[in-house]
C-alpha cells in the first residue's frame, strides 16, 4: 500500500476529513463530540480547582484529605478524569514553593483547571522547568529567596498535579466564594504566588 | 532529541494569555475525537502521551522549538498516525476522504454562488 502521508498544510482539511472517517467507523460521534468542546470551552476552567484550594483554606479536615489523597476528593465532587489517573495535591509553605511541568507533552489536571495555558505547552517551559526552575520563576516574575526550596513534579499519564498556593494575608475572614475568586490558574500550576490583599 | 543546550536558552512565553482555549474549529475538532476515543476505552491516557510526545520531539530535533502555537499541529499528525497505525484507516484512504471533501466544498462554494 502506498504511504500518503499527507504534506499539506491544511489542517482543516486533514482533520475533518479523519474526523469523518472515524466517524464512519463509528468510532467517534460528532454530536458528542461538539458536547466534549462545549464543555471543555465554558463548563471546566481554574474556577474548578480554585473552589477546591479556597475550601482547603477554611476547612483543616478537607485541606487534611486533599493533601493525603486528591483523587478521592475530586471523585467526591465529580470530577471527571481521574478513573486511570491519579491526582496528587502538592501545598505551598513559606519554605516550600511547588512548580508543575509536563517535560513529555502537556499533561494537566483539565477537570480541575481547563486546558492548559500555552506557555505551558511551550518546548521552552518543558525542557527548563526541571533544568532550572528558580530561573524559569524569575522570568516569570517571582523571585524566590534562597531559603525557598523548589519542588519541581513532572505530570504523567498516570499523575496530575495541583497546587496549592499559600493563602494571601489580609483575607482573614473571607468567605470560600470570596477566595476562591482570589485563586489563579498559575498560581494552582506554581508559575506566581498570590498576592496579599491590599499589595495588588 | 532536540540539542539540550539550545532548549535550555529558549525564552519562555509570557504568562499573560487568557485567549479561547482553541485557537481555530480544527483544533477543538481534534481535541475531542482524542477524548471520545480515550473515553471509550480506544486509546489509553499512556498511549496518547507517548504518541504525542514522540510528535514533539520529532519536531524538536528537527529544530521546530515550538511556543505552543503549534501544539494542535502535532496533536492531528499523532491521532492520524494512530488511526494508521492501528489500522483503523490508511495513508491513502485519508488523502481519498480529504479529495472529498475538497471536492465537496468546491461543490458547495459554486451551489451557493448560483443561488445568490
Amino acid at each position: 500500500m502506498a504511504d500518503h502521508k499527507p504534506v499539506q498544510a491544511d489542517y482543516d482539511l486533514r482533520t475533518r476529513a479523519l474526523v469523518s472517517v472515524l466517524t464512519r467507523k463509528g468510532l467517534v460521534d460528532p454530536e458528542s463530540m461538539d458536547a466534549v468542546v462545549e464543555y471543555h470551552e465554558s463548563q471546566v476552567g481554574p474556577h474548578v480547582g480554585a473552589g477546591l484550594v479556597a475550601r482547603s483554606w477554611v476547612d483543616p479536615d478537607y485541606r487534611r484529605r486533599l493533601l493525603a489523597d486528591a483523587r478521592a476528593v475530586a471523585r467526591e465532587e465529580n470530577l471527571t478524569g481521574f478513573q486511570s489517573t491519579d491526582l496528587v495535591a502538592v501545598a505551598n509553605t513559606p519554605s516550600v514553593h511547588n512548580l508543575v511541568v509536563c517535560t513529555l507533552c502537556s499533561c494537566y489536571p483539565w477537570s480541575l483547571l481547563g486546558l492548559p495555558p500555552t506557555w505551558y505547552k511551550d518546548s521552552a517551559y518543558r525542557a527548563r522547568a526541571v533544568i532550572e526552575p528558580r530561573n524559569v520563576l524569575r522570568e516569570f516574575g517571582l523571585d524566590l529567596d534562597d531559603e525557598v526550596e523548589v519542588r519541581v513534579w513532572d505530570s504523567t499519564a498516570e499523575v496530575r498535579y495541583l497546587v496549592i498556593p499559600q493563602r494571601p494575608a489580609g483575607t482573614e475572614g473571607m468567605a470560600v466564594e470570596e477566595l476562591a475568586a482570589l485563586i489563579t490558574r498559575d498560581s494552582m500550576i506554581g508559575a506566581e504566588t498570590l498576592a496579599a490583599r491590599g499589595q495588588q | 532529541m532536540g540539542d539540550p543546550d539550545k532548549l535550555a536558552q529558549l525564552s519562555l512565553l509570557s504568562r499573560d494569555e487568557t485567549g479561547p482555549p482553541f485557537g481555530e474549529p480544527w483544533q477543538a475538532q481534534a481535541f475531542a475525537a482524542v477524548v471520545e476515543l480515550i473515553e471509550s476505552g480506544r486509546l489509553t491516557q499512556e498511549e496518547w502521551s507517548q504518541r504525542l510526545s514522540v510528535e514533539l520531539k520529532a519536531a524538536e530535533s528537527r529544530g521546530e522549538y515550538d511556543t505552543g502555537e503549534r501544539y494542535y499541529v502535532h496533536w492531528l499528525a499523532a491521532l492520524e498516525r494512530f488511526a494508521v497505525d492501528k489500522e483503523i484507516t490508511a495513508w491513502n484512504e485519508l488523502a481519498e476522504e480529504r479529495e472529498e471533501t475538497r471536492m465537496n466544498d468546491h461543490h458547495r462554494r459554486d451551489e451557493q454562488l448560483k443561488s445568490s
